[in-house]
Parts: C-alpha cells; sequence; structure tokens
C-alpha cells in the first residue's frame, strides 16, 4: 500500500494547478458562465494542448495515465470549478469507448476526442429513471450494419455542447444496449438550458436517429455500469477539490471578517465548526483515494460496495462543508460575488449526480443485508 | 498510489495471522471478543508472549527494541491482532511514556526503564489530569520541591487509569509558580512504591470493576535521576506524548471488528419475528456507521504514513481521536440497541468469563448496556474532543 503520487503525477497536479491560478481565475470564470452554454473553446483547446483531454485514454492515440492522473485532474477541475465537459467528454465518453469500443472506433474517435475536437455527453437519463441505470424506454431498430434509435432523454449533462452522444436504447429483443449517435444528425432534436450549477444540459429527443452500436448487443449495462462508476470516482475527486477549496476560503473569510471588534475567527463557536469541516474533509479525501484505487476493479460487487461508501460519504461531506461555509460567510455566503456559493452550488448539484448520499447509503445498507445471509 | 497489498505485505499477514492462532491464548481471546473484565495478569501473560517473539513494542524504532516495520505493515499487525482478539497492548508504557523517554531521557533511563516495558516487567500509569486540571492541564497544581537531590511531591493526580495495577507513574508537577503556566511543568517518573502514595478507586456508571484512581501524594520522596530532562521544560515533553496518546485512541481494527460484531447481532435479534436487520432504519445507521470506519481505516494509514516521514504524529492525530471515539461510541450505542429490552439487564458476574448463566436472549446482553456507559469517555479522554477542535482550528487551520 502506498498513497504518495508519482513524479508525473504530482507534475502533472502542479501544472493544472498553476493553469487554473493564471488561467481560470473567478473572473475569467465568470466571463464563461456569461457565455450561452457556460464553455470556453479557448479553455478546452489549451486543455487538448496540455494533453489532460487524453488522461486515462491508450497511449497509442495519444493518452496517458489511468484512474489516479483522472483523480489528479478531476481534483483541480473542483479546485478552479472548470466548467469545460471533461468528465462527460474524457472519463465517460471516452472511457466507455476505450473499453468497448472497436478499433475501427477507438482509431476515428478517440485522436479527435484528445486533440479537442470532439466533445461528448451521456444520453441516458429518462423520466421516472430517476437513479436506476436499467430505466429505458428509447428504442433501437437494427436497419442493415446500423441501427435507429427513438425515445426521450433528459437531463443529458454537457449535452448542449456535445458533438457526439453515447445513448442507452432496448432492442427488440428487449435488451440493453449503447449506440453513438452524433449530436447534430438527422432525427436528433436537442433542447439545450443552463444547469444550476451554470453548466450545460439538452433534453434529447431521437427520432429513427442514426446510430452505431459501442460494445456488444445487450451489453449495455454493464458497460454502462463500469463507466458511472469511473464517472463517480471522478465526482468524488471533484468534489473534494471544492470542499478544499471552500473551507480554504471559510478560513480566510473569518481572519478577516470583523464583529464585536475582532475577527470572527477567533470565536470558539466557529473554530470549531471549521474544524470539524477539517475533519470533514481528510475523511473524504481517503474515500476519494478509494474510488480512485476501486473505480476500475474487475469484481462488479466489491466495485459497487467501494463506490457507493465513497460516494455517500463524500456527498455527506459536501453539503456539510457547503452549507456550513455558506452560514460561516453570513449574508456573503448567498451572494453571486464570491466564490464560496458557487463551489456550493457545484457541490450540491455533484451530490445529485449518479446517486446522492441517500441513495448510495441505500445501496451499502442493501449490501450488508445480502452479506448477512 | 497503490491500494493493493503487495505479496510481502499479504505474506507478512498470513505470518501474523499463523502466530495468533498458534499463540494467542483460547482464554484471552475469549476475554476480548465476549467482553469479559481482563485482569493484570491477563496483559501481562500476552505481553510477555509477544516480548518473546520481539514483537511487544513493534511502533518503536529499531534500537530500543522495535521492529522497523512500515506503516503498512504495523497496521496488518494492529488488524490481525484485533480481528484475532487480542488483549490490548498498555498504551501507557508502549505508546506513551516510552516516547518521552526515547527522544527526553538520558542513557541511564533509557537503559534502565525501556527494556523493562519491552519485556512487560514494569507496568506504567499516567499522573496527568487533576481535580482542578483537566482541559486546562498546563494550569496543574501538585507541588514538587527540590531537597538536596531529591523532589518532594505533594500534591493529587487524578483520571488515572488502571494505577492500581502500577509499578510506576510518569507524573506533571509543578516546580515553579512564578512563570508562565506552561514553563514551571516538570516531568518526573514516580515508582508506584515509594512511601505517601495512596490509590484510591473511582466508581463509574459502567458498573465495572475499578478503572479509573485518584491518586494521592504525601511528601513523596523522588530522585532527581528520575526527572525527564530539564526541570521547567516537561510541558515540551507532555505533548509529544499527547500526540502518540491521540494516535493510540483511534481503534481502527476493533471498530472493524465489533461492526461485524454489531451486524452479527443484528441478524441474530428478532424484531416482531423477524430478524433486525431486515428493519432498513435500523440497518442504514449501521451502513451510516460503516461509512465512517472505512474512511478512517484509511484515513489512519495516512497518518501513519506521513508520522513514518516526520517522526511524530503532527495535529492532524486530532482527526483520527475525534473520528476515532466517535466511532466507538456509535458501536456500541447500536449494539445496546439492537438488544432491545435486554439493555436493562446488568448482571455483574457475566463479566467473567466463568459465568454461563447466560438466559435466552441476546448475546452478552448482560454487560451491553455497561459498555455503552463506559464508552461515554472516548470523547472525554486524551484530550476532550472540544480540546482536539481547539488543535486543529489553531495549529492547522491557523484561527
Amino acid at each position: 500500500m502506498d498513497f504518495e503520487l508519482t513524479d508525473d503525477q504530482t507534475m502533472l497536479q502542479d501544472s493544472l494547478q498553476k493553469f487554473i491560478q493564471k488561467d481560470y481565475t473567478f473572473e475569467r470564470r465568470n466571463e464563461i458562465l456569461a457565455t450561452p452554454h457556460g464553455y470556453s473553446a479557448e479553455i478546452w483547446a489549451q486543455l487538448a494542448e496540455q494533453g489532460v483531454l487524453g488522461i486515462g485514454l491508450p497511449e497509442e492515440h495519444g493518452g496517458f495515465g489511468g484512474a489516479v492522473e483522472a483523480m489528479v485532474v478531476m481534483e483541480q477541475i473542483g479546485r478552479g470549478l472548470v466548467l469545460e465537459p471533461f468528465l462527460s467528454t474524457v472519463v465517460i465518453g471516452g472511457g466507455m469507448i476505450r473499453d468497448a469500443g472497436t478499433p475501427a472506433q477507438q482509431g476515428e474517435i478517440l485522436p479527435k476526442l484528445i486533440a479537442g475536437e470532439c466533445r461528448m455527453a451521456l444520453a441516458h437519463h429518462e423520466k421516472g429513471a430517476r437513479y436506476a441505470l436499467d430505466h429505458i424506454n428509447a428504442t433501437a431498430t437494427a436497419a442493415g450494419n446500423e441501427y435507429q434509435l427513438s425515445g426521450k432523454k433528459t437531463i443529458v449533462l454537457d449535452g448542449a455542447v456535445a458533438d457526439l452522444l453515447v445513448v442507452s436504447a432496448r432492442e427488440a429483443n428487449k435488451k440493453i444496449s449503447l449506440f453513438l449517435v452524433d449530436a447534430n444528425a438527422p432525427g436528433v432534436k436537442r433542447t439545450s438550458y443552463r444547469t444550476q450549477d451554470g453548466r450545460n444540459a439538452a433534453d434529447v429527443e431521437l427520432a429513427k436517429a442514426k446510430a452505431r452500436l459501442l460494445g456488444k448487443s445487450g451489453d449495455g449495462l454493464s458497460i454502462l455500469q463500469a463507466a458511472v462508476d469511473q464517472a463517480v470516482a471522478g465526482l468524488c475527486a471533484e468534489a473534494v477539490g471544492a470542499i478544499e477549496a471552500i473551507n480554504r476560503a471559510t478560513i480566510e473569510y473569518t481572519k478577516n471578517r470583523k464583529q464585536f471588534g475582532q475577527p470572527i475567527g477567533r470565536f470558539q463557536a466557529l473554530q470549531h465548526r471549521m474544524a470539524d469541516m477539517f475533519v470533514a474533509s481528510v475523511q473524504a479525501k481517503s474515500m476519494s483515494l478509494m474510488a480512485a484505487a476501486y473505480c476500475q476493479n474487475k469484481d462488479a460487487a466489491l466495485r459497487a460496495r467501494k463506490l457507493s461508501t465513497a460516494k455517500a460519504y463524500i456527498g455527506q461531506v459536501s453539503r456539510f462543508c457547503g452549507q456550513q461555509a455558506v452560514q460561516l460567510h453570513g449574508g456573503m455566503g448567498i451572494t453571486a460575488e464570491l466564490a464560496t456559493g458557487h463551489y456550493f452550488k457545484r457541490l450540491t448539484l455533484i451530490n445529485q449526480t449518479f446517486g446522492d448520499a441517500a441513495h448510495h447509503l441505500g445501496l451499502l445498507s442493501d449490501a450488508i443485508l445480502l452479506e448477512t445471509r | 498510489m497503490n491500494f493493493e497489498y503487495t505479496t510481502d505485505e499479504q505474506a507478512f499477514r498470513a505470518e501474523i495471522r499463523q502466530f495468533l492462532k498458534e499463540n494467542l491464548p483460547r482464554d484471552l481471546s475469549e476475554k476480548i471478543l465476549r467482553y469479559k473484565q481482563l485482569h493484570r495478569e491477563d496483559w501481562v501473560r500476552w505481553h510477555k508472549i509477544l516480548a518473546a517473539k520481539g514483537w511487544s513494542v513493534t511502533g518503536w524504532p529499531k534500537q530500543f527494541g522495535g521492529t522497523g516495520w512500515t506503516p503498512t505493515q504495523q497496521h496488518i499487525f494492529d488488524e490481525e491482532c484485533a480481528e484475532a482478539g487480542a488483549p490490548p497492548l498498555l498504551a501507557f508504557s508502549v505508546r506513551m511514556v516510552a516516547p518521552v523517554i526515547m527522544h527526553f531521557g538520558n542513557k541511564q533511563q533509557q537503559d534502565y526503564f525501556l527494556p523493562k516495558i519491552v519485556s512487560g516487567d514494569h507496568w506504567w500509569c499516567q499522573g496527568y489530569s487533576e481535580p482542578g486540571a483537566g482541559s486546562d492541564l498546563a494550569s496543574l497544581k501538585t507541588r514538587a520541591e527540590l531537597k538536596g537531590d531529591k523532589y518532594i511531591v505533594n500534591g493529587q493526580k487524578t483520571w488515572n487509569t488502571l494505577g492500581h495495577y502500577a509499578d510506576w507513574i510518569f507524573c506533571l508537577v509543578r516546580t515553579n509558580t512564578e512563570v508562565r503556566q506552561q514553563e514551571g511543568i516538570t516531568f518526573l517518573l514516580i515508582d508506584m512504591k515509594t512511601p505517601g502514595i495512596t490509590v484510591r478507586p473511582i466508581k463509574l456508571i459502567d458498573g465495572g470493576e475499578t478503572e479509573v484512581n485518584e491518586i494521592y501524594f504525601d511528601n513523596v520522596e523522588v530522585p532527581v535521576a528520575n526527572r525527564i530532562g530539564e526541570e521547567n521544560k516537561g510541558w515540551t515533553y507532555a505533548k509529544v506524548l499527547l500526540g502518540h496518546e491521540r494516535v493510540g485512541i483511534a481503534q481502527v481494527g476493533n471498530s472493524k471488528r465489533e461492526l461485524k460484531k454489531l451486524k452479527k447481532i443484528a441478524a441474530t435479534e428478532l424484531a416482531g419475528g423477524r430478524p433486525l436487520i431486515e428493519d432498513s432504519r435500523f440497518r442504514d445507521r449501521i451502513a451510516a456507521l460503516e461509512l465512517e470506519i472505512s474512511a478512517l481505516d484509511i484515513t489512519v494509514l495516512r497518518v501513519l504514513s506521513a508520522e513514518a516521514k516526520k517522526g511524530n504524529p503532527g495535529p492532524e492525530s486530532s482527526v483520527l481521536k475525534i473520528k476515532g471515539s466517535e466511532i466507538q461510541q456509535t458501536l456500541t450505542e447500536l449494539k445496546m440497541e439492537a438488544i432491545g429490552q435486554y439493555a436493562h439487564a446488568f448482571i455483574p458476574e457475566s463479566f467473567e468469563l466463568n459465568w454461563h448463566g447466560e438466559p435466552d436472549g441476546a448475546d452478552e446482553w448482560g454487560t451491553a448496556s455497561s459498555r455503552y456507559f463506559n464508552v461515554r469517555k472516548t470523547t472525554i479522554f486524551g484530550g476532550s474532543n472540544e480540546i482536539q477542535r481547539n488543535i486543529i482550528a489553531q495549529r492547522i487551520l491557523g484561527l
């Protein structure tokens, strides 16, 4: 066992940290927020240039690293509140093509993706699914070598800026498969909107849209689950970055804000709250390390249990630290003028992505019942 | 970063497990696993078995008899010992006074005391808290006056754990009242057989046998040779000891074992004829506790790794203390709640191994609530959790 980053991983961390400090300041982020989709093509190109869009993807297509490198990147994304679709494109989309794509699909898509020329989104969620992955009514009909997809997908995160969609659908035999769909193809109607945390999403209506199978027919659910597990690990790391940043901002604020003739950070009631936030962040970091370590484990039950443990814990900590940070900032915590409120919103929405704390606690609880039988 | 145990680490675990299988006496592990009272001879017997193998002071530097294990190996050892139901080692000797003697004691003190801790021939206890000096430890008043080559000690210590078994006590005493509190404290090692020492037990709400005592010092003569380091520098030495104490309180190996036990109890206990564990309202609370234990398990390893690099536990050890103590409390709370109405029963005889009167109902029901009452101590001792939050706020967060 070993918790240290390698020299290369430390370099990756340092260079991203510098990039965010210099080129992704709070002011710059506000400018990006003001664009129609909360997305900067310039930033995306810079990330591609630094090789960040190849994290976790095969070296033969220009990628490098694995789950730990993805954790390192996601933590910095959390710290910098980066809006661009790294998780959707690289971790989820790229990861699925790496794990399930044919050599031809890999050769066609991954180099473009890594170069920043292909943004992806997972079009999976449907009305009534909540967090269930197998609640799918969209249909796929075989048509020669290809398929035609019909149905309605909602809350497709990063869907407004995506070029390529991964869509889940049921085939005629009712089995779930995954498909690649060009986001701009005929039969694909996107209704775009902004999200609470300043990103973008779309509802996607498919009407006999042309699609290519991704992975084996009928294997959709296991591929999807594997991708979601890696996304959960990524979100855990992103949350840790944001938690550490919001805690730091709170400490600084209470050291400077004066009331009753002294910095409010001198008051023990507030000090103990911040001590609890620190303790929670240390524990959250431990859980993120665990999530990174297990998110590609071949044992699906073990992997599910570890990731539910991590996501549930980090969901709780995100809520606690987020809410307390706002409280300790007083009125300033609910203004859009400080980063604190933006961290709070992102942390809140991370919790609502791929299962909140209560959902994952429930999954762990059910696993406990099974283990006693 | 690597979460897998290496082949060497797996072999190490197998070696520990085999050793425990062959050398841990069944009656001792029964006592631990069934929550029976441990007596002095039980602690010493196990310590001497480990000493014979060279494993009684595993975390010490090699030059003093330690093993030179990595933090991961230490973690594996602790985990396996906890899982097998091995009695704990006496923290006051092994984890607390020993590092102080190693770092600040002189050669004679090291040569005399450390081997007797290794062998288990000396039992140490702690003379820190006083009736008027709890969280504000530095306000302690027990006086030591230098007369020739002896200190004359007068005063009272309290919350002294297992002092009625002890051969020696390490004490913080006041040697200067004219300066800032922290600068007038001296660290003394006192033989418990010295005339003038009285040990009086304090009865606790758990109803069990004596665990803590008050200790009175009435003109107790202590040779200057038993002073650690310099006069009036005791506070510096004391703080090092407190850091080690906090790491030891985390007890994550025990908590992992007890979590399994809790699940077993919940699977066995019936609620309206159905296993309690089928009640998701109760089971979700077990799951919430498992989250905390999973996180602490990794945090402990991270803190130990950092400690191995720095030599001493940093203020991060306060995180372990807060989380470890809260987990232990939740465990006893849930175990008590799991047995429902049986929580009422109080059968002091059932603290002993040779008691065979367990009637119908939950396993170990006669002592479950006693353990709940007893474990309220964990958030109070070793520096209350509020003091730990002060330490974090001031020394880590810079508030």
